[in-house]
């Protein structure tokens, strides 16, 4: 009975479930941005198309993504399935670089390890190699390696993305 | 299809000729008013990606094993085995509660030392962001590959010796458990289960006394509790004790309690990876006492190198003991080494040698293994 009484303990004792809102993105926005950004969207279409499969190993599950953009600082907020349940992910690109990552919804059981930002400050800073493959190797974390994957998946899609609309082009 | 309508309405908005009419004002309007619909519905389809996805998932996991192994006290191991195909289902009720299940085929048959075992079938409720309860029959939370199993997550083609004998990994039992997730990296969990069954005709073994919540005695609760420190990347280290007042689930009146102590650690730096374990049981009574297995041991270490996305290779020195407790010779080495190959991230291909030392009399398996492993 102690043991049941510490479980209802913590149950009671903790702040309530964080609600899926947009809440999560707009905090993230007025973080990464002191003025208004414009909003663009870019289409993953044509010769793109295939290279996100690549990156992916499928295709993205919309048409086009959304991003908002100034001068040469861009952010993205995309989703990947770790295991089960979609992660969305923020990623601020400054001059071709990862600036920031940050887990904005985590909704899968296990390997919530992602979310620290210790983890993701690994991603700062990276690039894209010419395989189109992080120029930086990120340190897994034991239990949580399909969620580590779908960071990394994101990380360079965002890259890619903002290669193709800061260029016109794409590998 | 709608999305690829509005791009074909837009591409004809640039058409239009500069000095609008009448008519043409109408049709930039028009146009506008498709755009504002395209936006919406991108804002839309976006918001709601995650509402689209079905609650309930199904995945799998699989190995197939080719053994062949001599043995210098026995008969050799020249073996071709599907050793698990397993499905999973979970089903999100809502955003915080889900089911999760695991079914296991083991050996492919039954009529040929195979077994069906259900692995996992729990309720998870997430009560916050930090914390979550389940309750059902759940895998124990003790070890490395106890909980994430899959065969393209670790090396070797068998599981590890150490987790197999003494932990004893795959373990499932019955009851509740609860996650706790603190600040810097900390979280513990915390489990009242059912236990473990051994008895004196396995001289103890603890391996022996998984009842995998088949109508499982259930005279004797299990207490767990798992320290997890994951603050720095690619560092993890544990502590679990577990402690259950009976063995035996009371058949056995020269047996008592035991206590498991569990400990390890897991970095991965670049490209190089180390895992090492750490694990001792402790069985009261006179019982285990004379069997020699009031004491049970084991510890391995594991380097490995990933050469590159595809081609991994790990050394691995294991060490254990069922019967530590006497002065008799029970004391099993095992050294391996091998390499594993993804041909995609949850494809994994794996050969390794084997070279064991074991008490005399026993089984000493030394050769080759095979296999074939994938996840989804």
């Amino acid at each position: 009975m102690a043991w049941i009484s510490i479980f209802l303990l913590f149950s009671f004792s903790l702040p309530a479930f964080a609600s899926e809102s947009s809440a999560e993105v707009n905090n993230f926005l007025s973080a990464a941005f002191k003025e208004s950004p414009e909003i663009h969207d870019v289409w993953l279409s044509g010769d793109l198309r295939p290279i996100v499969r690549d990156i992916l190993h499928h295709d993205y599950p919309l048409a086009r993504v959304k991003y908002w953009r100034i001068d040469q600082r861009t952010a993205w907020v995309l989703d990947e399935i770790g295991k089960e349940r979609p992660i969305t992910v923020g990623i601020v690109i400054d001059q071709g670089r990862i600036e920031k990552v940050q887990v904005l919804i985590y909704r899968e059981s296990r390997g919530w390890e992602v979310k620290s930002p210790i983890f993701t400050a690994q991603f700062d800073g990276a690039q894209l190699d010419k395989d189109l493959r992080l120029d930086r190797t990120i340190d897994g974390i034991s239990g949580a390696t399909l969620s580590v994957r779908a960071l990394q998946k994101l990380t360079r899609l965002a890259l890619l993305l903002n290669q193709t609309i800061m260029t016109g082009e794409h590998p | 299809m709608n999305l690829n309508i509005f791009r074909h309405i837009s591409a004809l908005a640039l058409l239009i000729p500069i000095g609008a009419t009448a008519a043409d004002a109408t049709l930039e309007q028009r146009v506008e008013r498709l755009e504002a619909q395209l936006e919406a519905s991108n804002n839309r389809t976006q918001a709601s990606l995650n509402d689209q996805l079905p609650r309930t998932h199904f995945g799998s996991y699989g190995e197939l094993h080719l053994n062949k192994l001599k043995n210098r006290n026995g008969s050799d191991k020249d073996e071709l085995d599907i050793h698990r195909f397993v499905i999973f289902m979970s089903h999100d009720f809502d955003e915080q509660t889900r089911l999760f299940s695991e079914l296991e085929v083991e050996h492919s048959n039954t009529d040929n030392s195979g077994v069906v075992t259900l692995e996992q079938a729990y309720i998870e409720f997430a009560a916050n962001d930090a914390m979550s309860i389940k309750a059902g029959m759940m895998l124990m939370p003790v070890g490395i590959i106890s909980e994430t199993h899959e065969p393209p997550t670790f090396y070797g083609v068998e599981r590890n010796p150490v987790e197999t004998n003494i932990i004893p990994t795959t373990w499932s039992e019955g009851g509740i458990a609860m996650s706790n997730r603190l600040q810097n990296g900390l979280s513990f969990d915390l489990a009242i289960t059912s236990g473990l069954a051994t008895s004196a005709t396995a001289n103890y073994a603890v391996r022996a006394g998984r009842q995998n919540t088949s109508k499982a005695m259930a005279a004797n609760a299990a207490y767990t509790g798992r320290l997890k420190w994951t603050g720095m990347p690619g560092l993890e280290l544990v502590a679990t004790l577990h402690r259950q007042s009976d063995i035996t689930q009371s058949t056995d009146a020269t047996a008592g309690a035991a206590t498991l102590y569990e400990t390890h650690a897991v970095i991965s730096r670049g490209a190089f990876s180390l895992r090492a374990l750490y694990a001792a049981w402790r069985l009261d009574g006179s019982g285990p006492a004379s069997a020699g297995a009031d004491k049970q041991n084991g510890w391995y270490a594991e380097p490995s190198w990933r050469l590159t996305e595809q081609w991994g290779v790990f050394a691995r020195y294991s060490s254990w003991d069922n019967r530590a407790g006497d002065t008799s010779d029970s004391h099993f080495r095992q050294v391996d080494l091998g390499m594993n190959f993804w041909p995609h991230p949850d494809l994994v291909i794996k050969m390794d040698y084997q070279n064991q030392r074991s008490p005399s009399g026993q089984n000493e398996y030394d050769g080759i293994n095979l296999g074939l492993g994938y996840q989804f």
